[in-house]
């Protein structure tokens, strides 16, 4: 039964939100779509009342240039290298958290704590902790060097100082410092579901695993890992999708340059490539470049469920 | 009685032996769960500590080659130099207002969209919800392009309103409440249409007290979302009397040559922390439901 009262009256009350909507994501959407296919369109030129074919030129003039290859490089690489290290890592912990009964609750809390903080913040806190001149003599032109404290530790424990950030520092320096702190990032999340996961196993399983006297591993492997398996691959894609998409937490510990002094942009992900062009009112390589973000997700995420497919136990 | 059979001795022997080899082993499985959690515990909470210890160095005792672990005297007045080195109360001001309005106005718009979604029928209504939840897929820089173009035509660039209702309406919110909206029995609905109450008085007197957590949750979320926003605001209103928190202390260490005073940087950080964490001591539980049901930081 649908009366027309209540017709209208359902359209009045969304139409705030259909409005918004229809404004900030539904335009955007088709508008993307359209600025990607008119070859070389510009904001500054559609000003100057110029006309635009259609084509797949900005597509290949994004695909040919050295900036957006970096930037496509680095993504990958960083998803490739953080994606497997921090679901690892947060399984670990969350099977460990779940097996302790005394300070769970404590430990538990502390694990999340990361999760509640500002990416640009505690990336300059990262940043204070690798780096390594404090001051590169203004004043009376004194250079005062500090090795920072993660070279004081490594030192400690009988290392060699690292040029982690600074000026001259080696890519594969910088790439360890973004491994380690989006690690740090993402692990709240994936312990906060996995943990979640776990405690929603029925115990019988491991009961029984018990009264045949199963092995530690062999449980882990064949009951834990097989039930949890849902959760896993929910962690996965969405950790792709996050890693796919990075691009503050860079700006957090590198700044705007998205790099080291000296070597600007070697850090740039797909999502900065797009926002550097903006100001420039390169809408038509922005929106070339969002589009074949959009394509990449899409395709790890069908990727990732087509082997969940296989792999996970519902 | 088992003085005189010495195997039946022997075999319990045995039995203890076993059982005492295993309660060491379980023992030490359990030392190694509690070393390998208390070491990555540490870990994780080790930044918040040189954070917090730097803050109160004087630069001096920062810039030590060998570190203090504690500042050998302590000084706050890194944070006092920090509120007025980034200027972080004009920032705090800026982010409070933008974050409060747009909560507000985001609460009206999800409890009225989500309302109409669970207890209103309409043509189409299935249809429509579908294709919400299927913007959800579309990474948000898609929109960015689109929408710094729109904001540019507007003319809103550098006001408040850029930064509040570019993404005012989030879809995963109305998903969220329309779920516990339609647990809400429907006979609640239909009794207090019969008694002629209206639609608007039955979603505030029942509907939302009903569905208070998830409203909390909600708020929290999309105040976080202000707070520790960088991009959008970075982009489209990045003029001092708009500028929000997370934009103004990273730009208030930035254009320093090479000379960032860590100890006023490090305070700076963690005035802008504290907040964050008062809330997470105080509203976990909300925090933790959003978060596990939304996979989105803030």
């Amino acid at each position: 039964m649908v009366d027309s009262k209540q017709q209208w009256k359902a359209w009045l009350y969304l139409s705030p939100a259909i409005i918004l909507l229809l404004v900030f994501t539904v335009w955007p959407i088709i508008n993307t779509v359209r600025m990607a296919f008119l070859d070389g369109y510009n904001g500054l030129a559609i000003v100057g009342g110029a006309r635009f074919t259609v084509g797949i030129a900005n597509f290949q003039k994004v695909i040919g240039l050295t900036s957006f290859k970096t930037s496509l490089y680095n993504t990958t690489l960083l998803c490739v290298l953080t994606v497997p290290i921090s679901t690892l890592l947060a399984l670990l912990i969350a099977v460990a958290l779940n097996s302790i009964k005394p300070l769970q609750k404590l430990l538990q809390t502390i694990f999340f704590l990361p999760y509640v903080t500002n990416s640009i913040a505690i990336g300059m806190v990262f940043a204070a902790m690798f780096n390594i001149v404090g001051n590169m003599g203004t004043a009376g032109n004194d250079i005062i060097i500090t090795a920072g404290i993660i070279n004081n530790l490594i030192e400690l424990f009988g290392g060699e100082p690292i040029n982690w950030i600074n000026a001259g520092s080696t890519y594969a320096a910088n790439i360890t410092v973004m491994v380690v702190y989006i690690v740090w990032n993402a692990l709240p999340f994936k312990i906060l579901v996995l943990l979640g996961g776990l405690q929603s196993i029925n115990r019988q399983y491991y009961d029984a695993a018990k009264v045949d006297g199963t092995p530690r591993a062999r449980v882990f492997t064949r009951i834990t890992v097989p039930l949890l398996s849902p959760m896993l691959a929910y962690v996965i894609i969405t950790g792709f999708i996050g890693g796919f998409k990075e691009y503050s937490s860079i700006v957090g510990i590198f700044g705007e340059d998205m790099g080291p002094a000296g070597a600007p942009h070697r850090l740039n992900t797909i999502v900065g490539y797009i926002y550097d062009a903006l100001p420039k009112m390169n809408y038509g390589q922005a929106s070339a470049a969002a589009l074949i973000l959009f394509a990449i997700i899409l395709v790890v995420t069908m990727i990732n469920m087509q082997v969940s497919k296989k792999r996970v136990h519902y | 009685m088992a003085k005189n059979k010495n195997e039946i001795v022997m075999h319990e022997r045995n039995i203890q032996n076993v059982s005492a080899k295993q309660r060491v082993v379980k023992v030490m499985v359990k030392v190694m769960i509690y070393l390998f959690l208390v070491v990555m515990a540490l870990i994780v909470l080790f930044p918040f500590y040189w954070m917090i210890s730097s803050s109160l160095k004087s630069l001096d005792e920062y810039r030590l080659t060998v570190p203090t672990f504690w500042p050998r005297q302590v000084i706050f007045s890194n944070y006092a130099d920090a509120f007025t080195t980034a200027s972080l109360g004009r920032l705090f001001l800026n982010t409070a207002y933008v974050g409060i309005v747009s909560t507000l106005l985001s609460l009206v718009i999800t409890v009225l969209s989500a309302f109409a979604f669970a207890r209103l029928e309409f043509k189409g209504r299935e249809t429509m919800f579908a294709a919400l939840l299927g913007t959800m897929m579309i990474p948000g820089e898609l929109f960015t392009i689109t929408n710094y173009a729109t904001i540019n035509t507007f003319g809103w660039m550098n006001t408040f309103k850029v930064l509040i209702f570019p993404f005012l309406v989030s879809v995963f919110y109305i998903y969220l409440l329309r779920q516990n909206f339609l647990q809400i029995p429907n006979e609640l609905y239909l009794a207090a249409k019969v008694d002629g109450t209206g639609d608007l008085k039955y979603l505030w007197k029942v509907m939302v007290p009903l569905s208070l957590p998830t409203l909390i949750s909600i708020t929290i979320l999309k105040m976080m979302g202000a707070w520790n926003s960088y991009v959008w605001p970075n982009l489209v209103a990045n003029d001092p009397a708009h500028r929000l928190i997370t934009n103004g202390l990273r730009n208030a260490f930035t254009d320093a040559t090479g000379d960032v005073n860590y100890p006023v940087q490090m305070a700076a950080v963690a005035i802008v922390s504290a907040p964050l964490f008062l809330v997470f001591l105080f509203l976990r539980k909300y925090i933790m439901t959003g978060v596990s049901r939304s996979g989105i930081k803030g």
